[in-house]
């Protein structure tokens, strides 16, 4: 198999601002075709603005960002339109339309891509709220579920389509060790079944060693390690072994830079 | 250290560039905005009609109250202030041609801009900024929905619509209201000031002063999109927004108003 194939995604030399500021600095990651992927690294490290970047919300400065082969950063909007076709996205507050009823929310990008009757795309939405557990909850508005029942319905929306790629931003942030589990669950459920070529943004060790089965770290706006899980475990880089270790940073200064550090100059 | 001409002329660059882009994001919302409702349509992707309709009557329907009780008194208050000055020439029959003109070229418009600027400019700024800062604007953009298209177009032709809608009502009930006054306190005969009334109006002046409430719509509808939009960070950047588009869509709606109220004078 041509590595085209084996991977879905392909970034190159992906760099990106905020303003002047540099945010990742020219990384180089694949995404395994069929597998869960994770992105791992502390608080702003990047892993948000890298997961924008792979769903085409952000345009980087440098680099390529291939997707089935295609570079999804010289696209314009109604070709990316066509790649997003493909892909469903559950944000880390699971962004329902609070206008909404989580069945409306589901039915949403059935709606846009497809045109099928109104009983088609119902059985099709309850279909959905089934596999992610949430029967019977269709005509609910997203104000009246709990932050786990959001997820799920955020996940119903994602998968609405079929997608090949499925990304995850922060999947069980603010939820319980339970809920969590259950979601991680669903995640290897959709893999397993469905096939589906998953990338997960989080930073709970547990889940990762759950779900994933290739792991990419980041630190400071640059992969310090890459690999399958096994290899993570081994790995002897000391930022790595920092974070699964749960060791905190110890910043020391030597009195000079502390010196001017706090003089601000 | 930068010398102080330098700091000074990189900051009025800063400031140009800043501005430049404002700019340039406004033209992209509005170019958008006409292009997903008007152009889209006709190319076979429909206006959402369900959430037009709830727009019509958020914005319109549910602001007749308020818009009521303001056009009244305010056909009331210039009434009397017409009837103080025209009693001393004897000429208070006029208090109707005073009255009717003013209301509609030119408060009638205004005022229900005003009322709906508050009322309804200020919740879409504050709708779309929630939307933005929780990630709802992202997730459309993902699932392919163009958020103007989405967010913007219903609000757009429901102000439109009710805009020019409401200001004929509010033209009524003022005119109204200077009727009760006139025929009450002032003491002029019912039939004479209607008789008055109908020969002052002329249907140029309500057309301009409808004319200028539809561009009031668009004022504020895109200045509400526009604020929204602009959310980067969390609540309290929405409600920071959303007093700014108050503001902002008065002081809009005013401009436009001498505009067109110019452009009238001189053309019609
Ligand atoms: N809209 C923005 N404008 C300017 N800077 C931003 C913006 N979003 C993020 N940043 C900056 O970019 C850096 C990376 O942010 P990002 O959200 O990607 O981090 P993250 O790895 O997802 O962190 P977390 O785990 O806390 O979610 C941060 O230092 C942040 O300050
Ligand atoms: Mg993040």
């Amino acid at each position: 198999m041509s590595a085209a194939m084996e991977n879905a995604i392909e970034v190159t030399g992906l760099r990106t601002h905020y303003g002047q500021r540099e945010i990742l600095k020219g990384i180089s990651i694949s995404i395994p075709r069929g597998k869960t992927s994770v992105i791992l690294g502390g608080s702003g490290c990047g892993k948000s603005t890298l997961l924008k970047h792979l769903i085409g919300l952000l345009r980087p400065t440098e680099g390529k960002i291939a997707i089935n082969g295609r570079d999804i950063a010289a696209m314009d909007e109604e070709e990316l339109n066509g790649v997003r076709r493909k892909m469903g996205v559950l944000f880390q507050g699971a962004a329902l339309l609070n206008s909404l009823t989580v069945a409306e929310n589901v039915a949403l990008p059935i709606r846009e891509h497809a045109r099928l009757n109104e009983s088609t795309v119902m059985i099709m939405v309850r279909m959905k709220l089934d596999l992610v557990g949430l029967s019977g909850f269709e005509n609910f508005y997203p104000s009246q579920l709990s932050g786990g029942m959001k997820k799920r319905a955020g996940l119903a929306r994602a998968i609405a389509l079929d997608p090949e790629l499925l990304f995850f931003d922060e999947p069980s942030a603010g939820l319980d060790p339970v809920t969590a589990a259950g979601l991680d669950d669903l995640i290897l459920k959709l893999r397993n079944v469905f096939g589906m070529t998953i990338v997960v943004v989080t930073h709970e060790l547990p889940s990762v060693f759950t779900i994933a089965d290739y792991v990419i770290m980041l630190d400071a706006g640059e992969v310090i390690f890459s690999g399958i899980l096994d290899d993570l475990r081994n790995s002897q880089n000391e930022r790595v072994r920092m974070f699964l270790e749960r060791r905190p940073e110890t910043r020391t200064y030597s009195p000079d830079d502390y010196f001017r550090f706090i003089v601000g100059d | 250290m930068p010398s102080k001409t330098e700091a000074f002329f990189g900051s009025v660059g800063r400031r140009v560039i800043l501005f430049g882009r404002d700019v340039h994001y406004a033209s992209k919302i509005i170019n958008d905005a006409f292009y997903w409702t008007f152009v889209s349509p006709v190319k076979g992707k429909p206006v959402r009609v369900r959430a037009t309709i709830s727009e019509i009557v958020k914005a319109g329907y549910n602001a007749v109250p308020i818009v009521a009780v303001i056009s009244l008194f305010v056909g009331i208050i210039l009434a009397l202030q017409a009837a103080y000055q025209l009693k001393r020439v004897g000429a208070l029959i006029y208090v109707a041609n005073l009255v009717g003109v003013s209301i509609t070229r030119e408060l009638g418009p205004i005022l229900t801009a005003i009322i709906v600027a508050g009322r309804s400019g200020s919740a879409f700024a504050a709708e779309i900024g929630s939307m933005k800062s929780a990630e709802e604007v992202d997730a459309l953009v993902t699932m392919g929905i163009n958020p103007v298209r989405f967010l913007v177009t219903p609000k757009l032709l429901a102000l439109m619509f009710m805009l020019p809608a409401l200001t004929v009502f509010a033209d009524m009930i003022g005119i109204f209201g200077g009727f009760l006054l006139s025929t009450t306190v002032i003491g002029i005969h019912p039939y004479n000031y209607f008789q008055q009334s109908v020969n002052a109006l002329l249907v140029k002046d309500v057309m301009t002063g409808l004319v200028k409430a539809w561009a009031f719509g668009i004022v504020i509808t895109i200045v509400g999109a526009y604020q929204g939009f602009k959310v980067e960070g969390g609540a309290e950047e929405v409600g920071r927004r959303t007093t700014a588009s108050v503001v902002a869509s008065i002081f809009l709606v005013i401009v436009f108003d001498l505009f067109f109220t110019t452009l009238f004078y001189y053309f019609t």
